[in-house]
């Protein structure tokens, strides 16, 4: 799957995967953030759907960004406006990862 | 699960004597089964014990989903169950997950619910759903009074110390303590004598039942260094959802049940996901537990009851 190319919306095939994937939408589903990580240009907002049973949040590692308990179909929303590497946890399930690359 | 064997174990265990220091605890199959090594047990049921308390935990007030339909019913279930034990316990401990989303409604109601217990004391520990956008900040506003730090305490009573903690905040992966808890715990105990029994109350277990799944305490080794001294140290936990226990040296854990929805046993799924159970099943899956301590034992005595 390394050599196809990644499109925005491709999400749930990138589960747990290191490689980045452009878009705007993670889906949490299974305990899992999908896309694992996901790439977006400087200025953009990353919209998260939690997709389960169980409530989750999405937490920055820094501090920087932190959802309220999410319910089932429940979306949170965070602007990006600098490039960097932000990681995040489920403050409920912190063995749940994910990333967001902002590209300048 | 059509397990013939499922009606002898469930009969085995609400019929069964006090568990003690002559009654062992095994998984087998999934199931928690006694075993009595003799007649002491039926013989200690009769002294009176020094100090008698229940546990409840993970009451998860507003899930709703198949897995559970109706966690007030139960947990009132629950609650009636330990007010008709024929006794009075000396007080009663929730073990955490109080709520699911800990919003201001879902913190009203599970308190007014657990004060219609019957028990002078009611005392509580925070789950990481008690706690999921403001760092228990709600939490401790209805369950903090006296406490100390981020929600920590100890107190005195009948002889035992127990050691309420918080392990539920600051997550990585696993539950995690952090250093002023620990410097709490060190001083807390300083001056006890080493005959002392230590009972410990934490949501995520302080040993590692499956971290994988989070089911461990990333700083409990350094904990467990301040009680080692200790004869006795029973640490008892929820969040898992499932009774096991495990003996380390001096220390004893015991995971208790819930009195919401069963989570699969470790690695038995992908992930910890609520289990939803033929017709009928859910209250077996449910619990309280009593717990015994007589003065001049080491071991205390537990018994546990399933909300059928």
């Amino acid at each position: 799957m390394s050599g196809m190319p990644s499109m925005p919306g491709a999400a749930a095939s990138a589960t747990g995967s290191p490689v980045a994937v452009a878009g705007d939408a993670v889906s949490i589903d299974n305990f899992a953030f999908a896309p694992a990580t996901l790439s977006i240009r400087a200025g953009g907002t990353v919209t998260w759907t939690n997709r389960d049973e169980e409530p989750h949040t999405v937490a920055a590692t820094d501090g920087s960004f932190h959802s309220p308990g999410m319910g089932t179909g429940a979306t949170y929303s965070h602007a990006f406006p600098t490039a960097g590497t932000f990681d995040y946890v489920c403050s409920i399930h912190p063995m749940m990862h994910g990333t967001v690359v902002v590209t300048g | 699960m059509t397990d013939p064997d499922t009606m002898t174990r469930r009969q085995l265990i609400r019929h069964s004597a006090w568990f003690g220091a002559a009654v062992g605890l095994a998984v087998a199959g999934g199931e928690v089964i006694s075993h009595v090594a003799g007649t002491a047990a039926a013989e200690r049921a009769h002294v009176r014990p020094t100090l008698r308390f229940a546990q409840l935990s993970d009451s998860h007030i507003g899930f709703t989903g198949a897995p559970n339909p109706d966690v007030t019913g139960t947990f009132g279930r629950a609650i009636d169950r330990v007010n008709n034990l024929g006794y009075t316990p000396d007080f009663v401990i929730h073990t955490g997950d109080l709520t699911h989303l800990a919003t201001p409604d879902q913190f009203d109601q599970v308190k007014q619910m657990l004060s219609t217990l019957r028990t002078p004391h009611v005392f509580a520990v925070p789950g990481e759903h008690d706690s999921v956008d403001d760092a228990g900040q709600k939490y401790r506003s209805v369950f903090g009074a006296g406490t100390r730090g981020d929600g920590w305490y100890s107190f005195d009573v009948a002889g035992v110390h127990v050691i309420a903690l918080v392990n539920t905040l600051n997550l990585k992966k696993l539950g995690h303590l952090g250093v002023d808890q620990l410097d709490f715990v060190h001083k807390d105990v300083a001056r006890l004598s080493s005959d002392t029994p230590v009972i410990v109350f934490s949501h995520i277990p302080l040993f590692a039942m499956y971290p994988d799944w989070g089911w461990g305490t990333d700083d409990a080794a350094q904990v467990l260094s301040y009680l080692s001294r200790f004869s006795s140290v029973t640490c008892l936990n929820g969040h898992v959802h499932q009774l096991f226990t495990k003996t380390e040296g001096n220390v004893t854990f015991y995971s208790g049940t819930t009195t919401a929805y069963p989570l699969p046993r470790p690695g038995d799924a992908p992930a910890p996901k609520p289990v939803t159970l033929p017709a009928g099943k859910l209250r077996d899956a449910l619990g309280i537990r009593e717990v015994n301590y007589t003065r001049g034992r080491s071991a205390l005595a537990l018994k546990e009851s399933t909300l059928q």
